[in-house]
């Protein structure tokens, strides 16, 4: 291969492993199915409470983790699923808690807006918009302080660019240089509020200006375009030049919650994102450059989807949480 | 006020309220290298009340850190650092400001550990000058200790004292869990004899500061100070008052106070922050739930701030929390039977 049919190559192909590539493939399967399950237990009452589904939206999420060491750390949002599959959890944890069972992540404390795994580096989903910035933010002045090299990623949504935390956020990152990189999904939507009457700036990433930091808006939904910026943003803040804010453009297909009835935009508008399905763009890009063939590719979802069916099966079989251990760890036992 | 009578005098000093603070943050930067001070103007200019003083100088700008005018994005990045393994001491340079903060430190600190199913400890110190008395008016005057009381997951401290200051402080780095400790403004300048080098109150023990036989007064933080002016002049006209500093809202020392009350049959709570939904009205249902409340004798009496906010004129502002000649004429009409 000449330099010249090098640099022409798509970023991912250059920088990953045909086995990363297809396990990223199995993650976004992952998700989805994750998703339509949770949303089919919820139908079913098999579940009470709330969720909100990251269906369309699963190329960001695997694509923003992609260039992350396993030791690097996120935090996510109450639209966090998808985040949480991406950084490597164990999906029959992840269904357990969403069960409210005892072999949850969270001991069915937390449930699908609190879902942490913290070996695998995920510091948690958060119920409050922005909640998580400064968390990151902190996650990250602990990276510097205690050198630890790690980088830490912080999602979070458009909906969360309007409030104070990301501001203050930001803007401490900058001034302290942390490595820390914010990636802002914009799915168009904070719950109904569309971006265009919520917020003035023609992207997002324009207000990294604001913090002096880089901002660049990519669309989310392409695999090379997200995996791409990420990972610039990621060298970045490794080499202690502190952070990015990257605006990953993407498109939730469902609602914004299982209250949602969908008044706020058009079919239309929905169909036409979902005719461009970010899996299956990944998955053609993929095939077409002999990454895996399409037989291959197919064996892929139909594992992912026996993995949600164990992981069900398991959450199902679960015991739920003892009432009598139900004020344990809101302090932490020490020794007398 | 000494609690550390038994302990010789070669191994105390004397120092004031804040003195004992910056002693205790001093020991805990030197021990411990994940512990660092966050805050605004704590670096150079010492904070607001020169509290962290010079320590900029020893520690370096890394460890106390000037943070920006943004307290709930300081307290958040705080939260995110105790999650992760340092041990953040944050300054809010007023208590009131705690309520630009209350997200972090409300829906996160207090709530991390229990969510993740104990996955994890925020181990986080948050201090917080408190109280009025300074004619710095109703934004700069508030007690809200009352408030994060209420939060399951937080510990509340206020210690009375420069020897709790420094203990009680020290055991709030050492706590996995994060301890808000309320400091009243007009207890920094106070002196009393601290024991030098490490060593920790402990957090949810309260402590008899003057025995006593008619009536049992329960105090926090300044009011400590004025309940024992109080019982000085009580004595002086028969009436023999029991002293407690409570020292930590949450955990609340029960066993302290019951046994108190069963002794003396009277219950009185003093406290600056406003007398409504307070500290008071907790101790007063946590009596009246206990087998304690067979023993009163009067009822119970709560001494606390006017239902205002606080107001800059300084006869005003005096007259929003109890003062001692308050606590003497309210305690001597209980006891006296008048109420």
């Amino acid at each position: 291969m000449t330099q010249q049919e090098r640099q022409n190559e798509p970023f991912a192909l250059t920088r990953y492993t045909p086995d990363q590539l297809k396990d990223a493939l199995r993650k976004m399967h992952l998700i989805r199915k994750f998703e339509t399950a949770a949303e089919d237990s919820y139908m079913r009452g098999l579940i009470h409470g709330t969720m909100h589904l990251s269906i369309g939206q699963e190329c960001s999420a695997v694509g923003s983790c992609m260039p992350l060491a396993a030791s690097d750390q996120i935090t996510s949002t109450h639209r966090g699923h998808g985040h949480c599959v991406a950084k490597g959890a164990d999906i029959s944890r992840m269904f357990a808690e969403f069960f409210g069972k005892e072999t949850g992540y969270c001991k069915g404390r937390g449930g699908s807006m609190h879902i942490a795994d913290i070996a695998k580096g995920n510091l948690g989903a958060n119920g409050i918009v922005a909640g998580g910035i400064p968390i990151a933010v902190g996650a990250a002045l602990s990276s510097k302080r205690l050198k630890t090299g790690k980088v830490v990623l912080c999602f979070f949504g458009d909906g969360a660019n309007n409030e104070g935390a990301f501001h203050e956020s930001l803007n401490m990152a900058s001034v302290w240089d942390l490595p820390v990189v914010f990636v802002c999904e914009n799915n168009k939507y904070g719950m109904s509020t569309s971006v265009e009457r919520s917020t003035p700036v023609k992207n997002i990433a324009d207000r990294a200006a604001a913090y002096a930091i880089p901002g660049v808006a990519v669309d989310g939904n392409d695999f090379n375009a997200i995996t791409e910026a990420v990972d610039r943003a990621v060298v970045r803040a490794r080499a202690g030049q502190g952070p990015s804010l990257i605006e990953s453009l993407t498109y939730r297909w469902r609602g914004h919650s299982k209250s949602d009835r969908n008044r706020y935009r058009t079919k239309e508008e929905i169909n036409i994102w979902m005719s461009r399905d970010p899996i299956d763009r990944f998955r053609s890009f993929l095939v077409e450059h002999a990454v895996l063939t399409a037989d291959e590719a197919s064996t892929i979802e139909s594992k992912a989807q026996k993995e949600i069916e164990d992981a069900i099966a398991f959450a199902k079989d679960s015991p739920d949480p003892q009432v009598s251990d139900i004020g344990r760890d809101v302090y932490t036992a020490r020794p007398q | 006020m000494n609690t550390h009578a038994a302990t010789g005098t070669r191994d105390m000093a004397e120092m004031s309220y804040s003195e004992a603070i910056r002693d205790a943050m001093d020991i805990a930067l030197e021990n411990d290298s994940r512990v660092i001070l966050m805050g605004e103007d704590i670096g150079v200019y010492g904070g607001a009340f020169q509290v962290t003083g010079d320590l900029v100088q020893k520690y370096g700008k890394e460890r106390v850190m000037d943070t920006p005018i943004s307290e709930l994005g300081g307290a958040g990045i705080a939260v995110g650092a105790a999650l992760t393994g340092l041990r953040p001491i944050y300054e809010f340079q007023f208590s009131d400001f705690a309520t630009l903060a209350m997200e972090q430190i409300v829906n996160q600190a207090a709530k991390i550990r229990y969510m993740l199913g104990g996955e994890v400890s925020v181990p986080l110190v948050m201090r917080f000058p408190a109280g009025s008395g300074t004619g710095a008016a109703a934004q700069h005057s508030q007690s809200l200790e009352a408030w994060l009381a209420h939060v399951p997951g937080l510990k509340v401290v206020m210690p009375a004292t420069p020897s709790d200051a420094k203990g009680l402080l020290l055991a709030a780095i050492e706590d996995p869990d994060p301890v808000m400790i309320f400091e009243h403004k007009l207890l920094y300048k106070i002196k009393g004899m601290v024991r030098r080098g490490f060593f920790t109150s402990p957090i949810g023990v309260a402590e008899i500061q003057r025995s006593g036989t008619d009536v049992t007064l329960v105090a926090t933080s300044i009011m400590v100070h004025k309940s024992l002016s109080a019982a000085e002049e009580l004595e002086k006209i028969g009436i023999s008052c029991e002293v407690i500093d409570l020292k930590t809202i949450r955990p609340i020392d029960c066993e302290t106070v019951f046994s108190s009350v069963k002794k003396t049959s009277r219950l009185v709570c003093v406290y600056e922050a406003v007398k409504t939904f307070g500290i008071g009205a907790e101790i007063s249902a946590m009596v009246a739930e206990s087998p304690a409340f067979d023993f009163l004798d009067a009822p119970i009496l709560r001494l606390g701030g006017a239902d205002n906010p606080i107001p800059y004129n300084s006869k005003l502002e005096r007259a929003s929390v109890p003062q001692v000649d308050d606590i003497v004429s309210r305690v001597a009409d209980l006891v006296h039977g008048k109420i």
